[in-house]
């Protein structure tokens, strides 16, 4: 009981806080009583089954837990929440995204995990004023880059983002030449340019670059290669059970202890367990680690443990945040759903002092500008080594409204 | 490529041969018997490999787990013949699909609740856990040659089965010709039973082997449902044999596709399937 009272009065002068910055930058009338105090439509769109549903449902549980921490009401009216399993499939995104839109009304749309599906609502969201759509995992560079809206929001990471240090930190540990090897679809693609982008511009240079149809996790033929190949150190990004497996057939393969694997945060989020001594020693980068030293990022951890029996992974962060990001704009505006221009205005002047990953703020294209932090893993859990980017940015490629 | 890579590179498709026959066997004997398209042939994979992940857990040892593992899976590939599949034997390919689709549903579902999402791997037996230099650089895990001695057996095994024993003998009468085997006192029915928890079991079998490599999680035998179906048309459909040369074949073509012309990895699979049916539209062992 006591914990989740300090959990609030610490979300409380968080919330007074960002609210407080809100209203510095724009100013907020007083608004008419809403009519009815309908609940607040919140669609979801995040895959609940498959190889993500663990995504999926880390996502969910810990936006609910940061809402219902916040009394289960954002601005002043009840939450309701409208959960569609996205199943992973692109085919299946645009029907799924009208649906939320069109039929159920939301007010606001959170998802998705998948790169592919999020290009196809960020193009039919980007073309209304309404929803507000939060993107709490894809990563992929055009969400806020090229199909950067004013209605497109994402709390989690883009794809250069969680790659670009990467490279430099390679780099930086001695390594001259490198293999990179993920799957070959939209996060695999912008992942591996940016860990070359960035070893290039500290002197390396990437001797082979592997893409594997997505999601195939016959890696054998590969390991072969880059044992031939013999480079310096390996960069790949596979997530979930294609990561658990990569990294046990590397470990298997013998290459572990003589060419250093190296990655985006992924490679090793959430699979540290499964892929056991496969995953020990790796160094990877990511806007979140395990055991950041910040009295959020512990209050966090143990309200998402009591409340979900799991422990939180990046993922459940960028949930919570998608959380928070909603609570203070609806703050703001009273609850007033309707007063969309307001709610973005908020959304963009946002800055998160109590986020479980550190301080962040919203970019102009929408996207956290937030430290990445070099993370290895020791004992079956993350381990924070330091920062290997402070308040990093991303480029924005494309983006006009940056 | 030299000959030391050219060799390696045989032995991983090779090796993803051995498999992929242990998948497509069972969905070729259910098929080409049966008649029965069952898509639930990955579900059973992954349930497979999940349930020994719980038993090798209980039990301590991989073998205990298999060994715990399969009498329940011949129990739950039974029930549901006697319950669900036997009652659309002479109805359309489409109700068979949907079943079988409904089964994926029901499976997935089943695994949320008893084990959750999460990925879990599975200890390799201390015996099998070495590795031995293949190269300067690559050492190749004792287990997967383990996998592949295993599979060898299975399909030794099988062909013996259903070439040099009555029940394989039975098998074979109720694939060519229904009535008539009926007629000449086979109880259909019961042979039927038998072939499709037969099947279940050894889509099982392969999840359970192949868990230690490839860890468990949700979703894990969708893909690989996929590249069997692929097996099993290649080799013509029934054909235990065909199953086999096609699982050879396909495991060689997505290794050496993935090396050889890395652009184009995802299409030599089916390609070698296209090029296949051009000439046998059958497939290699399949009854026109």
């Amino acid at each position: 009981m006591s914990k989740s009272n300090t959990t609030r009065r610490r979300f409380l002068t968080g919330a007074a806080a960002t609210v407080g910055a809100a209203a510095a930058t724009s100013f907020i009338p007083t608004r008419f009583a809403i009519a009815a105090k309908a609940p607040v439509r919140v669609g979801i769109l995040l895959p609940y089954s498959g190889t993500y549903a663990m995504l999926g449902n880390s996502i969910t549980d810990a936006m609910k837990l940061r809402i219902a921490q916040a009394g289960g009401v954002m601005g002043g009216r009840a939450v309701e929440y409208i959960a569609i399993d996205s199943e992973m499939s692109v085919p299946k995104a645009a029907q799924n995204a009208n649906k939320l839109i069109s039929k159920e009304n939301v007010d606001f749309l959170v998802g998705p995990v998948h790169s592919g599906i999020a290009a196809v609502m960020a193009k039919i969201v980007g073309q209304r004023k309404t929803p507000i759509m939060i993107v709490p995992n894809a990563g992929s560079n055009d969400v806020t880059g090229g199909l950067c809206a004013p209605n497109i929001f994402r709390t989690s990471f883009s794809n250069w983002q969680a790659a670009y240090p990467g490279g430099t930190l390679m780099a930086k540990e001695g390594h001259k030449t490198c293999a990179t090897i993920s799957w070959k679809y939209g996060a695999g693609i912008q992942m591996m340019a940016a860990g070359r982008e960035s070893f290039a511009k500290a002197g390396g240079k990437s001797v082979k670059d592997i893409l594997l149809p997505f999601p195939n996790v016959e890696f054998q033929a590969h390991l072969s290669e880059i044992a031939e190949l013999k480079p310096d150190a390996v960069f790949a990004f596979f997530s979930g059970g294609g990561a658990t497996k990569f990294l046990k057939d590397y470990a298997a393969a013998g290459l572990k202890d003589k060419i250093p694997l190296y990655g985006p945060g992924f490679l090793t989020e959430g699979v540290e367990k499964a892929a056991g001594a496969a995953a020990e020693g790796i160094k990877t980068t990511l806007h979140y680690a395990s055991n950041l030293d910040n009295p959020a990022n512990k209050a966090f951890r143990a309200a998402y443990k009591t409340s979900t029996g799991n422990d939180a992974n990046v993922f459940s962060v960028q949930g919570y945040d998608a959380g928070s990001l909603m609570l203070q704009a609806m703050a703001a505006v009273n609850g007033d759903t309707g007063a969309t221009a307001d709610i973005i205005a908020s959304m963009e002047g946002s800055v998160f002092l109590d986020s479980p990953r550190g301080v962040w703020r919203m970019s102009k294209a929408h996207n956290p500008i937030q430290d990445i932090y070099v993370r290895q893993v020791a004992g079956g859990e993350q381990k924070l080594l330091g920062v290997a980017a402070p308040a990093l940015e991303d480029p924005a490629t494309g983006c006009k409204a940056g | 490529m030299d000959l030391t890579s050219f060799l390696i590179q045989t032995m991983n498709g090779v090796q993803y041969g051995f498999l992929l026959f242990l998948v497509a066997s069972g969905l070729t004997l259910v098929f080409g018997i049966m008649g029965i398209i069952n898509l639930a042939h990955g579900a059973f994979y992954m349930f497979g490999a999940y349930l020994v992940f719980w038993l090798t857990n209980v039990s301590g040892n991989l073998f205990l787990g298999i060994l715990l593992g399969l009498p329940v899976m011949l129990v739950i590939g039974f029930v549901i013949e006697r319950f669900a599949i036997s009652f659309l034997y002479n109805r359309d390919h489409l109700y068979q699909v949907l079943l079988t689709y409904g089964l994926i549903l029901i499976l997935n579902e089943l695994q949320k609740i008893l084990w959750g999402s999460d990925f879990y791997s599975v200890p390799i037996p201390d015996i099998l856990k070495g590795s031995f230099p293949l190269t300067e650089n690559q050492d190749y895990p004792v287990y997967r040659l383990f996998i592949s001695f295993v599979c060898a057996l299975v399909a030794l095994g099988m062909y013996g089965l259903i070439s040099r024993t009555k029940l394989g003998m039975m098998i074979r009468a109720g694939a060519s010709d229904r009535e008539m085997a009926q007629t000449l006192g086979i109880d259909i029915g019961r042979v039927f039973a038998i072939v499709f928890s037969f099947g279940a079991a050894l889509a099982a079998f392969a999840g359970m082997i192949d868990a230690p490599v490839s860890s468990v999680y949700p979703g894990m035998g969708d893909q690989i449902l996929i590249v069997s179906f692929v097996v099993v048309v290649i080799g013509g459909i029934g054909s235990i044999k065909g199953a086999f040369i096609g699982a050879m074949l396909i495991g060689l073509a997505d290794t050496f596709g993935k090396v050889l012309m890395p652009d184009l990895a995802s299409m030599a699979v089916y390609g070698t399937m296209a090029l296949i049916l051009m000439w046998r539209p059958q497939g290699l062992f399949g009854r026109a």
